[in-house]
């Protein structure tokens, strides 16, 4: 019986880590936008979170946009030609780009850069006794380290998709035209054409809900970093997964609620 | 006065806290001194509210430390972090002066840079020094600085945690005289954990040591050498046979 009972039990005792960890985190995300209502706030932490997690993200954000643009438009071409359709790539580059590649992609690779930079950090103060050190001096860590992070990249992770999408795009016209033979005007004009403002307005969306999870992830897992170097570098590897999966699920369930309703 | 009675606290099936009962008089310098691992570090982040007891009570001037206003409660305090927990990305003036530039008793920006460059002269570094970035520091030069951050709003309880762990016997002495002139000189209650006798005999009033989770032993500095105490004796002169287990 015990042979029986014992697999159960430790897929039980699984089951019941996880939800415990999920209520953890839930708890943790509701407390940091319960202080979006509640001063002091710390605007010039928030103006550095803005440059750290939007503009210095620009650049890998871009390179990755501008990469599976011009890959998204030669694959396109090469499937399309099994039954002569050819001519949507440029709509189907764009509707693909601003819809779910550039949100998710763009997602992705703030997750890797700015969660793995935001749990290494708060990580390290964490171990270093500074998050001690600022209860002491009065200032409420969640105040002046999380929320500074998480409505920065809440609020710059949709700009980052909105540039992405359109260097996507861009990607796509240069391929398209340069390779696949296109006209430049018309692959301009059926790239408008076929783009309806709410497949913009989605992306952004989604990358407001994945700006939320990548700051909060980062902070989270910081915040509860284990002791030492090893202590820290696990909070950060599990910040990174953790932020990752859930960006991958939540565009599934965002996906759900805007398209099939 | 800070007063802890039948302080408790346990982390998982570790009893660190097993009923710990101290009185720290307003205006004396109190060292708690003890093995490593015996929960020094956590009776004093239990008085800063750091830690949540599991049972007992502790109270500053009266007032229950878990309770009431925690921003005016803290506002009272000033610590010097063992490593210093200076942080990285801000300079050194700023740092010291973290408490001036937010919050009840935020001044003007220029204001508070003069404030922090003389707390940094007070603890006997140069002007310069301000501008630079904790990085760039040596050990002993963070510690000053912590220090510098530790009494820059003027607090009238100064907790010492391991001060001069780190440091060359020389500059450890120089910290040692900073922080007994500036208690002495500010008039504050002082509470300082250290493994370091010659701290102990520098920076101490009064003396407890903290064992097995209670206090073992307290009295002034004056008695640390005939106190009697086999747990105390077996400490300051760094035996390996006693009472206390040399393997924990």
């Amino acid at each position: 019986m015990n042979a029986l009972l014992t697999p159960i039990a430790a897929l039980g005792a699984t089951v019941l880590a996880m939800l415990a960890a999920v209520g953890r985190v839930a708890l943790f995300a509701f407390e940091t936008v319960t202080h979006l209502f509640r001063p002091p706030f710390y605007g010039r932490e928030f103006a550095t979170a803005l440059v750290q997690i939007g503009w210095l993200s620009l650049p890998v954000v871009g390179l990755t946009a501008l990469f599976t643009g011009g890959a998204l438009a030669l694959q396109i071409y090469s499937g399309g030609a099994r039954f002569n359709a050819e001519e949507v790539v440029p709509s189907i580059v764009a509707i693909g780009m601003v819809r779910e590649l550039g949100p998710v992609l763009g997602g992705l690779m703030v997750a890797a850069r700015v969660t793995s930079s935001i749990a290494a950090e708060i990580g390290t103060m964490k171990v270093t006794e500074q998050i001690d050190a600022l209860v002491t001096l009065s200032t409420n860590p969640m105040k002046y380290l999380t929320l500074p992070r998480v409505l920065a990249a809440t609020l710059a992770v949709p700009v980052l998709v909105a540039v992405g999408d359109a260097i996507g795009i861009f990607g796509g016209y240069i391929i398209g035209v340069t390779r696949l033979g296109f006209n430049e005007a018309a692959y301009l004009k059926n790239t408008v054409d076929f783009l309806e403002m709410w497949d913009v307005t989605s992306g952004l969306l989604k990358g407001a809900a994945f700006g939320f999870i990548v700051a909060t992830m980062g902070c989270y897992y910081g915040m509860n970093s284990g002791r030492g170097a090893q202590g820290v570098g696990r909070a950060t590897k599990t910040a990174v997964v953790a932020a990752s999966v859930m960006i991958l699920a939540a565009n599934y369930l965002l996906t759900e609620l805007f398209f099939t309703s | 006065m800070i007063t802890l009675t039948d302080v408790h606290k346990a982390f998982g099936a570790k009893h660190v806290l097993q009923g710990v009962d101290l009185t720290i008089d307003k205006g004396t310098s109190m060292v708690i001194i003890g093995g490593s691992g015996t929960g020094k570090s956590v009776m004093l982040k239990s008085v800063l509210g750091l830690v949540t007891p599991d049972s007992g009570t502790i109270t500053v001037d009266g007032n229950d430390v878990q309770r009431g206003d925690r921003d005016a409660f803290l506002a009272r305090f000033g610590m010097l972090f063992q490593g210093g927990a200076l942080f990285d990305s801000l300079p050194v003036w700023q740092n010291v002066s973290f408490r001036l530039l937010r919050g009840a008793l935020k001044r003007p920006k220029e204001e508070a840079r003069e404030i922090a460059i003389e707390k940094l002269r007070r603890v006997g570094l140069k002007p310069e020094t301000a501008d630079l970035f904790p990085s760039e520091l040596s050990g002993g030069m963070q510690k000053r600085v912590g220090l510098a951050r530790a009494i820059a709003a003027e607090p009238e309880i100064i907790f010492f945690d391991e001060p001069t762990t780190g440091l060359d016997p020389i500059m450890a002495g120089v910290i040692n005289e900073l922080i007994r002139e500036i208690v002495t000189e500010m008039g504050a209650t002082a509470m300082t954990i250290t493994h370091d006798m010659s701290s102990v005999r520098a920076i101490a009033d009064n003396i407890a040591m903290l064992h097995d989770g209670v206090i073992k032993w307290t009295g002034p500095v004056s008695k640390l050498d005939n106190s009697g105490d086999p747990y105390l004796d077996q400490f300051i002169h760094g035996r390996a046979e006693g009472p206390i287990e040399a393997v924990r």
